[in-house]
């Protein structure tokens, strides 16, 4: 058994991980307090990783001012998509909605396609170093940093939700619509705002996978991906997700790892998370942190 | 009742007869049959390039159909039927290939097959439902996408497998015309049988649990049994539409049934209408239409001085999946119940036609 490669692969795993769980973290503020499955996810992080890139590489813009530039430009997006899209299907059943949000992603899988090309393109040079080595691993420069951007998301979250006016109107509209509209909370403005911060939030992720593999068509995956990390820890969920994410994360590269060394079916990276959520979805389908929907009649 | 030619403006059904013929009226029917024999003598009239158009719209209205007694009749949710229709693809192709049945039986065979396979993936169905159900149909689709890349003894793995004509008393179908008859039989047996299914007791059980699913079991429908069954009633559908599929391009590689398929059939029956047998088919000719239609835009855009814009004329192939999006996305929020609830509101705006409201 080849550990130094395994334990390599854990720290892998782990990085992206944590990655997961950002995304998974938009997906479940966006299915809290919207009630919204959103499959367009892996969408924004497309847009936001090409919007990113068009402004580095067209308007030679220094990184950090192309990257808070796409930043704006995601918030926006994702307001305006909620205004115009998603704010009609209030109300309706949840195949509409999940089909919406499936059309969205089509669209904009294709918008992209069209616009930028197929290939993939890697975004300029950022750091001066490509890895460093930490306790004699090897960690690429941009995975130590999506690492801390994905802590620092993390952190911003808790502080918002705990502490912010607005974090506390989105905490409450996600516990009772109804309520937190007779105590004059704006319930449109806290849609939108959710939609905002996913989008955010996934475009900042996408621009850091973007860093470390490349823009291209395969970003989107990424929202289908987070999947399984979302209802292994319960779709309405936070801490969950996070969880969820670092569990298939590591799962993934693990299930790689003994596919190579022992069972040789190959493809193990891509498919066995879809395996675990069968599993979960048989066994225990609100997952570990969520809450169980039961019925009264 | 049934003699009468034109619907009546009100409820005036006596007996459960009426109730549940499948066609209202005598105009109705007299128009089902006039357009099936017109579409028989079709490739007398037309060219090839509509046969192959109307032979896509046959396979991929059956299992559309299908789709629609899933998520239409009975209220459940699948992102997987893509993967369905190529397994039934694959499997009529391998039936043939490894065990010399007839290509008439292995068509049925596969059909048969694909139902087992999307009664396993629909087992969770019985426990869960709405999202939950939409995610694990979405595991399905990527674990049987895996399968056929894979399973070299069953889809040929990566290079395909091939698929004979269908040969019947001697007479190979292989040309197109020919093989128009097949899928237009198939199409007309396929409907009627989703029709007299919705008509029998099977059918209101699969209506009762999609509007209540707690009343429908309080009266003694069996959630689990019809919600299994609304699977396998759907897969058998897709595996046919696939078979058929299959041996009308003598060819089957796994690369066409992706998630973007399953998404397609899902987009047929909305923008269609959910629950509406008829509306099935008025989706799925306008999905089949829409990508042809906006070729031959552009086709004559490039023809004009302004319109041969290269970006317009390369990247068709991504305005047509825009297209496809903006479609769904449309319909959803301007014409939720779909194209067969537009032509009711047509039918009656022409039928009061001076007094309508």
């Amino acid at each position: 058994m080849n550990f130094e490669l395994l334990t390599q692969l854990i720290v892998n795993g782990l990085i992206v991980g944590l990655l997961y769980g950002v995304i998974g973290m938009c997906f479940v503020l966006v299915y809290k307090s919207t009630q919204i499955v959103n499959f367009a996810q892996g969408e924004f992080l497309l847009v936001g990783a090409w919007v990113c890139w068009a402004a580095l590489v067209y308007l030679e813009l220094p990184f950090f001012v192309g990257f808070l530039l796409s930043l704006l430009f995601m918030a926006a997006f994702g307001v305006l998509l909620q205004m115009i899209v998603l704010r009609p299907m209030i109300g309706e059943p949840i195949i509409s909605v999940i089909m919406v949000t499936i059309g969205l992603s089509i669209f904009f899988q294709a918008l992209m396609k069209w616009i930028f090309g197929v290939s993939p393109q890697s975004y300029p040079q950022v750091f001066d170093n490509q890895s460093i080595s930490i306790l004699g691993l090897n960690i690429e420069m941009a995975y130590l940093m999506s690492t801390v951007i994905a802590l620092f998301i993390m952190v911003a979250f808790y502080l918002f939700f705990k502490h912010s006016k607005h974090g506390l109107a989105m905490r409450g509209t996600a516990f009772d619509q109804q309520v937190a509209q007779s105590l004059g909370i704006s319930v449109k403005h806290v849609f939108a705002m959710s939609w905002g911060i996913a989008a955010t939030v996934s475009g900042t992720a996408g621009v850091v996978i973007g860093m470390v593999n490349g823009v291209s068509d395969s970003l989107s995956i990424m929202g289908i991906k987070v999947f399984p990390a979302v209802i292994l820890g319960g779709l309405d969920s936070i801490v969950g997700a996070i969880v969820g994410g670092i569990i298939i994360g590591v799962l993934e590269n693990v299930a790689e790892f003994f596919d190579s060394q022992y069972l040789h079916v190959g493809n193990m990276y891509d498919i066995a998370p879809f395996y675990v959520l069968l599993i979960i979805l048989w066994f225990k389908p609100y997952g570990l942190f969520g809450t169980k929907d039961i019925e009264r009649i | 009742m049934s003699s009468l030619s034109m619907r009546p403006c009100g409820d005036f059904r006596t007996s459960y007869k009426q109730d549940n013929t499948i066609f209202e009226t005598s105009t109705i029917r007299w128009i089902t049959i006039i357009s099936i024999i017109a579409l028989c003598f079709a490739p007398l009239v037309v060219d090839g390039y509509f046969i192959t158009l109307l032979i896509q719209i046959s396979y991929l209205g059956i299992a559309a159909l299908g789709l629609n007694i899933l998520v239409g009749f009975t209220g459940q949710i699948s992102l997987g039927h893509g993967a369905f229709f190529g397994f039934g693809a694959f499997a009529s192709a391998w039936l043939n290939i490894s065990f010399e049945i007839p290509v008439f039986l292995s068509i049925p065979l596969a059909g048969f097959f694909t139902m087992g396979v999307g009664m396993i993936f629909g087992m969770p169905a019985a426990r869960i439902k709405g999202l939950y159900l939409a995610i694990a149909t979405l595991a399905a689709q990527f674990i049987i996408q895996d399968f056929f890349a894979r399973a070299e003894w069953f889809s040929g793995g990566s290079a395909g497998s091939m698929a004979e004509s269908l040969n019947l008393f001697g007479f190979v179908f292989n040309t197109d015309k020919s093989f128009y008859y097949v899928a237009l039989f198939s199409l007309v047996f396929m409907f009627i049988w989703g029709c007299n299914l919705m008509r029998s007791r099977d059918g209101r059980a699969f209506i009762a649990v999609r509007d209540h699913y707690l009343s429908a079991e309080i009266m003694g429908v069996n959630l689990n049994k019809y919600r299994l069954l609304s699977f396998g009633i759907s897969s058998f559908y897709a595996g046919i539409g696939g078979a058929l599929y299959a041996h009308y391009l003598g060819y089957v590689s796994a690369e066409g049934f992706t998630i973007f398929m399953s998404i397609q059939f899902l987009a047929m029956i909305i923008i269609g209408g959910l629950g509406s047998i008829k509306g099935t088919l008025m989706g799925v000719i306008f999905m089949v239409l829409l990508p042809e239609v906006l070729a031959s835009i552009v086709g004559l855009m490039k023809m004009t001085d302004w319109g041969n814009i290269p970006m317009v004329v390369d990247g068709l192939s991504y305005i047509k999946e825009m297209a496809i999006g903006l479609a769904i996305i449309a319909f959803l929020i301007f014409e939720p119940e779909g194209l067969a609830h537009r032509w009711t509101q047509i039918k009656n705006y022409w039928k009061f036609y001076p007094f309508a409201y």
